[in-house]
Order: C-alpha cells, then structure tokens, then sequence
C-alpha cells in the first residue's frame, strides 16, 4: 500500500517536472515547478526526512516561486519573457539520459553503510539540543552553517551589485502598487500575526522537535514579502544601517560563539556541552534574524524604481 | 465508526476535488475556472480536514488541521480575487 | 523494490531531465529553473541513500537543508543576472545555433 502511494508520488514529481523542462512557456514551466516544490516536499515528509519538507515546501517551493514569477514580471516589463521554443534535442536528451542512468546504476552498486551514526548517537546527549538535525547543523558540523549564512550574505552582496547607478538609492524590489484597503492589503494584514507566530514557533521548537533557524527564517521572510507587497512595510534601501545589523548578526554571533568555544574547550567551533543549549539557542535566533533578513532581500531583488528603459 | 466516518469523508472530500478540476479543464474562461476551484477545492479540502480531525489524537491537533484550513480558505479566497482582477484588467486593456 | 529505491531513481531520473532542460532549453531563466531541477534530484537521491539503514539519518539531511538554501541564494543571483542580461542585450533567449559550425579559416581569411 505505502509502496502504491510512492509510486503514485514519484510519478506525480516526474510527471510535473516533464511539464516544466518540455512544455511551452516561461510562465507555464515557472508554475509547474512550483507545484514540483510541493510534491517533493511530501516526499520528504514519506523519506522520514520532516525538518527537509519544511526546508523544501518552504523554500524551494515557496521562496524560489515568488522569486521566478517576480523574475518573469521584470522580465515581461522587458519585452523579454518570450520563450521560444525548443525543437526535440536529441543529443541533449541522450546526455539527460545517460546521467540519469549512470546515477540509477550508482544506486544499485552503492555499498550499504554501516548502520549510520553510531557516532552520532554516542554524541547526542553532549549536543545541548534533542533534535538531531539542528544537531549537526549547530553543532556537529557548524563549520558548514556558519560558511553557509556567509555565502548567503555573499550572494546578496552580489545581486545588489548588479543595481544601476540610478536606482542605487532607491528601495529593494520593483515599486508595489496594492490599492489601500483592497483585498491584497487585507490579506497582507490578517497572515502576518499567523505567520509570525509560526516563524518564531518553528525556530524555538526546532531545538528539540523539528524546525528551525532555516525553516523559521524563511517563513518569517515571507512574512515580511507578504506584507510589502500589500504596500504594509516599505522595503528599505540598501544603504539602512539598521538593516546591515540585522544582515550580519547571525555570522557575527556564530563566530563570537565559535570564538568563545575556542577559549572555554580549546577549539574553534566547539560547544561544551554545559553551554550548548543556550549557545545554540542564542546562535539560532541570531541566525534567524539574518536569515530572514537576507532571504527576504534576495527574493526582493535589487532596487528597480525607474520604469523600463 | 470514527473509521467510517474519515473514510466517507474524505471521499467526499475527493469527490470535491475530482469535481473542481474536472471545472478547472472544462470552463471556457479564468472566472468560471476560478470559481470551480475555490469553492469545490476549499470544500473538499475541509471535508477531508473534518475526516482526519477524527482521527486525531489529541484536541492540539485538531486544532492545527482547523488552521490549516482556515489559512488555505483564506489564502484561495484572496489569491482568487487577485487572479479575477488581474484578468478583467487585462480583458480591458483588450 | 522498496520506497527508497523508487526515490531514488525518482531523483536520478529528475537530474537527467533537469540537465536535458539545461541543455536544450533556450530561454535563460529556463535554464535557471533546469538547474535548480538537477539540484533538487540530487538531494533526493542523496536523502534516499542517507535514509538507508536504520531511518533517515540526521547528517545528511542537515547538508540537504543548507544545500536547499544555497540553492535558493544562488537562483537568487542568477536570475539577477537574467535581467541585467535582458535589460543591457534587449532578448532573454539564447540565438538559435547555426546549422552548421561556421569554419574560423574563412573569418580570419576575410
């Protein structure tokens, strides 16, 4: 039965994913891969894998949908949102192919592991906090956290880059234009309180339950999206020092913690165990500041207040 | 009996759904379209909603699914409307 | 043929069909959406490997959830580029590829 509905799932994820690689039109295949999002995200949740669902659902669907359709609206403005079409590639599709086999043929001679994590499990009670997941992210293997919100703030630095002169001083993101008191802004008004409450319940419950810093993050980024579209909160500019602090917060926290480790057991990065649950409790509120901070900004996109040229 | 009363349901709630996009392939235009899947999509998503709260252990969860659907009602309701508008701007404009 | 094997194959087939889009598709942003495709397979490839055994293991699933939010950062850049690209060249859309390879001899010829 459980296989049944796997099968009908990965069917339901192929099938969509078809739709959005082969069928016509850019805006077709940017919706397709929306509804991909969220199939995949109930995959995740049938692997066992829930904190990853929420990752997904959240960001690969959510986020990533509002940043290709604000991508296809800029680019409409444009005149460039055409697609045209592409005939049968045949070489491409041998390529597709082949990878695709070499990876199911990788599956089938991938040695089993040994049952995992039995180091993990030895390491569980040291870690401070009872889900596993923040676990490894916070503090087993912070090293690829902290790179992480780093890369994050790197990528933002690099999309503001692409601002033009002109627009330089303006606000993040196209101009909104929601009619005050319409159904956009009434919407904008009652989801915040929900989603605010859901962002920060995710973040706290992470520690031990699942959620957190990333998943919290982006639900409280999309809250803050939510309500600039409904013309609520005005975007800021690049230049707000406040948001700056907020922007940075979460890698200067990690690496004064990272620091602090260093001092108290004598390596970088390295929680003692007494420490550790507020230590990473302080390090993911941080981290969800910046984190929400700077998703929202790179959905927002670079500040385009000029019409188009 | 709370099995019986989840399976029959969520059938109903499926009939809903089956029904709303049979409306969503058949309607002629994005209105009627529009109207297909938010009435027969949030019914079905609260019969089916209504079916698993049977199931729920604790009262917490019940409470959850009823937000979830409370937030999908809202969420189609407000996205349907942007939708509607965007429509008739652009029948306007041509 | 257990679920992990079907998601597995799910996910190798979703990198074959991302990197088919990649290649073939013409629109740029397209092609940003094929490769977050091919991103996407491979994290379900790597959860159902990581899954095997005694349940999901947390390590794995701690790399695919930074990986899901590089992933986003980096669509994120790409798709700014799309636009500076669509703005400065006035098109979003790759030329369509000669027939046949013109030979660099007679350009430098002439």
């Amino acid at each position: 039965m459980s296989l049944a509905l796997d099968l009908a799932l990965c069917a339901l994820i192929l099938g969509v994913a078809l739709a959005t690689v082969a069928g016509s039109g850019l805006f077709r295949a940017i919706v397709f891969f929306i509804v991909y999002g969220l199939l995949v995200a109930v995959g995740w949740v049938r692997l066992g894998a829930i904190d990853v669902a929420l990752a997904e659902a959240a960001i690969g669907a959510g986020l990533t949908g509002v940043l290709l359709l604000a991508a296809h609206g800029r680019l409409r403005r444009l005149g460039t949102a055409r697609d045209a079409s592409h005939g049968a590639h045949l070489l491409s599709a041998l390529a597709g192919a082949a990878l695709a086999a070499a990876l199911a043929w990788a599956w089938f001679v991938l040695p089993l592991p040994e049952r995992p994590g039995p180091e993990l499990a030895a390491a569980m009670p040291r870690a401070g906090v009872e889900n596993p997941v923040t676990a490894v992210l916070l503090n087993f293997r912070a090293w690829d956290t902290l790179l992480e919100s780093i890369v994050l703030l790197a990528a933002l630095i690099g999309l503001w880059m692409l601002t033009r002169e002109r627009d330089w001083s303006g606000r993040l993101g196209l101009p909104q234009h929601s009619r005050a008191g319409g159904v956009l802004a009434s919407f904008g008004r009652v989801l915040p309180p929900v989603g605010l409450l859901i962002g920060v319940w995710l973040v706290w419950a992470g520690a031990d339950r699942h959620g957190g810093a990333f998943q919290g993050g982006t639900v409280l980024a999309a809250v803050g999206l939510v309500a600039a579209m409904a013309g609520l909160v005005r975007p800021p500019r690049i230049g707000a020092r406040l948001w700056h602090v907020a922007l940075m917060i979460g890698p200067a926290v990690f690496v004064l913690a990272g620091l602090a480790g260093a001092i108290l057991a004598g390596e970088f990065l390295t929680l003692p165990p007494p420490i550790a649950k507020p230590a990473i409790l302080t390090i993911e509120i941080a981290l969800t500041a910046s984190i929400a901070a700077t998703l929202a900004f790179l959905v927002l996109g670079p500040p385009e207040e000029g019409r188009a040229p | 009996m709370a099995d019986l009363a989840t399976i029959a349901l969520t059938a109903a709630g499926l009939f809903f759904f089956v029904a709303g996009t049979v409306g969503l392939i058949r309607f002629p235009d994005t209105f009627t379209r529009l109207h297909a899947l938010t009435k027969a999509d949030n019914l079905g998503l609260g019969f089916i909603a209504l079916g698993i709260a049977l199931q729920a252990e604790t009262w917490a969860q019940v409470a959850r699914l009823g937000l979830i659907w409370a937030l999908a009602l809202l969420a189609a309701g407000a996205m349907a409307q942007l939708v509607a508008r965007t429509a008739l701007e652009r029948e306007d404009a041509e | 043929m257990t679920g992990l094997t079907v998601f597995a194959l799910t996910g190798a087939a979703l990198v074959g069909l991302g990197f088919y889009g990649l290649l073939a598709a013409r629109h740029l942003l397209r092609r940003v959406v094929a490769f977050n495709l091919i991103g996407s397979g491979l994290f379900l490839f790597f959860g159902a490997a990581g899954a095997r055994g005694v349940g999901p293991d947390p390590v794995p699933q701690a790399l695919i959830i930074t990986g899901i939010v590089v992933a986003l950062s980096a669509t994120a850049l790409a798709v700014g580029l799309v636009v500076v690209h669509a703005r400065a060249a006035g098109h979003a859309v790759l030329p369509e590829e000669p027939e046949e390879p013109e030979e660099p001899k007679d350009e430098g010829a002439t």
